[in-house]
């Protein structure tokens, strides 16, 4: 006999892998993220290379490049403590929200962050015999991810705004790296927020019957493609999450003048 | 060359256990349920533990091997580390009846609550026709093997003993199965959200990790029926447009 225990009580196996590793490096590289993000929201500043490089954008050495943290871009005349709100604070809250209520992402932050659980078969942080989850508000405003989605998709059709613009410059159109990036970042975003669950069930998962009508089919062949993408959300949402940080991390170094904003090609007005 | 591997077993029921160790002589391709009868047979015909076809398609021998719930026919014993004994225990969310028998009888119950397959036309002789596209769908949830690994790792039940207000991710795969199925006609929405309880479910997707017939419980169970269930109770458009066409 190994172990002996009180009667009553039942002894119990614990997992020897390490399974901390995955909600450590998720907790990690969230932490990273909001620090990054939020750093930068409160910064109020090297968002937009045709203000912050006037000279360089009059004599057309810049794109027209705007930081995804500042856009959509506007000005917010008020102030707290005699500072100025930075607009990305009321920018960020739409693509927080999405996140936040992502399904992936609220499996990441609840086992990373709650231990609710930390991993699979390992015991979670306050256990409560009064558990309800969603059920109840506040967390049943989790259920309200669609309209975050319709929010993204907005924020979207903005960003695409925004490629266009980088392609713009003073003297003509052309590429440049930054404009490169901003197209990498609404891909990546793209690929994220449409692959979104509530955006499978809104195209077509919501449906039972598939070759019921013509429109039912031609749903199930959104529904397929949106489930493709559905199927690496997880990915998406990472490689999405960095990729905007990077993005803004580019333009602001642009701005700051630690880099150059390299063109790639150029055609002039006159074409 | 023969290895020999040391197998941590819970001994008990439920009013108390001890833990027993055998030693085991492995053979190629042995895996944890091969080891078990290996002591039933040679050291300790006392020992019990339910298994049927060890080939992963009952769902019988479902156990904790070193903490993680697994199905000991599937779980080979060469991929485990064996410089430390490997532990075997039942599942931790049921009654232990005897040593790696628990008794799952509580699945069972809660599934007679839920309402099968409605047909519009209950008397009708015509065979049931479905197109492949609608079935595609429902197919991933029948093959499930009821081993309830799911239900055993769901933090809900096995921690916070919830199995009053949830029921479970298996019962969400039968649910969705029945409310996802093309000829079914029954609107179990509000059972969902008012007695299997889907809104218990945070999303941590442990159940999907241990299904052994690799099943996306969670993206393609649970989470659908949860937007079903944000249709009718927390979408107020929806809600506005289902009122201005005159529908419930």
């Amino acid at each position: 006999m190994a172990t002996v225990t009180g009667s009553g009580t039942l002894p119990e196996s614990k997992r020897t892998d390490a399974w901390w590793v995955q909600p450590l490096g998720i907790a990690v590289g969230l932490l990273v993220f909001i620090a990054y993000a939020t750093f930068r929201a409160f910064e109020n500043d090297l968002y937009l290379t045709t203000q912050h490089l006037a000279s360089a954008w009059s004599s057309g050495q810049v794109a027209d490049l705007l930081s995804p943290f500042y856009s959509p871009l506007f000005v917010v005349d008020w102030k707290i403590f005699g500072k100025s709100v930075s607009p990305a604070l009321l920018i960020l809250i739409f693509p927080l929200s999405f996140r936040l209520t992502c399904y992936y992402f609220r499996k990441a932050y609840y086992r990373a962050f709650f231990l609710k659980p930390p991993a699979c078969a390992v015991p979670s942080a306050n256990k409560s015999k009064r558990w309800t989850g969603e059920m109840f508000w506040p967390m049943a405003f989790q259920n309200l991810h669609r309209f975050t989605f319709y929010f993204a998709v907005l924020f979207l059709l903005n960003h695409l705004h925004d490629v266009y613009k980088a392609f713009h410059f003073v003297d003509g159109w052309g590429m440049s790296v930054g404009t490169l990036v901003v197209i990498l970042d609404v891909v990546l975003l793209s690929l994220y927020v449409f692959g979104c669950h509530s955006c499978r069930h809104l195209v077509g998962g919501r449906l039972d019957c598939y070759s019921c009508d013509a429109l039912s089919r031609t749903r199930y062949g959104m529904w397929r493609k949106v489930t493709f993408l559905n199927q690496r959300h997880a990915l998406f949402a990472w490689i999405s999450l960095i990729w905007v940080a990077c993005a803004d991390l580019y333009v602001r170094s642009v701005c700051a003048g630690v880099i150059p904003d390299v063109i790639l090609f150029k055609v002039g007005h006159g074409g | 060359m023969a290895k020999t591997i040391t197998l941590r077993v819970f001994r008990g029921d439920a009013n108390g256990g001890t833990t027993q160790d055998f030693r085991v002589e492995t053979f190629p391709g042995m895996v944890v349920l091969d080891a078990i009868h290996v002591i039933q047979k040679e050291q300790d015909p006392s020992l019990a533990c339910r298994w049927n076809c060890k080939a992963a398609k009952c769902g019988s021998c479902s156990a904790e091997v070193n903490g993680m719930p697994r199905l000991m026919c599937k779980t080979r014993v060469d991929a485990l580390p064996t410089d430390k004994p490997i532990e075997v225990f039942p599942l931790k969310t049921f009654p232990v009846i005897k040593d790696l028998v628990t008794d799952v009888s509580w699945n069972y119950e809660v599934a007679k609550k839920i309402q099968g397959l409605t047909l519009a036309d209950e008397g009708s002789k015509e065979p049931l026709r479905m197109q492949q596209i609608d079935v595609d769908r429902v197919q991933e949830f029948r093959k499930c093997i009821e081993c309830f690994l799911c239900q055993n790792t769901c933090h809900i039940l096995r921690d916070n003993e919830r199995k009053d207000v949830f029921f479970g991710p298996r019962q969400m795969i039968r649910l969705a199965s029945l409310e996802m199925h093309p000829l079914d006609v029954a609107d179990r929405t509000q059972f969902l959200k008012e007695v299997a309880g889907v809104g218990a479910c945070n999303i941590t997707k442990c159940c999907t990790e241990v299904c052994p017939e690799h099943i996306q419980i969670t993206d393609n169970g649970i989470i659908p029926l949860k937007e079903r269930v944000a249709d009718t109770y927390f979408d107020p458009v929806r809600k506005l447009l289902r009122w201005v066409g005159g529908r419930k």
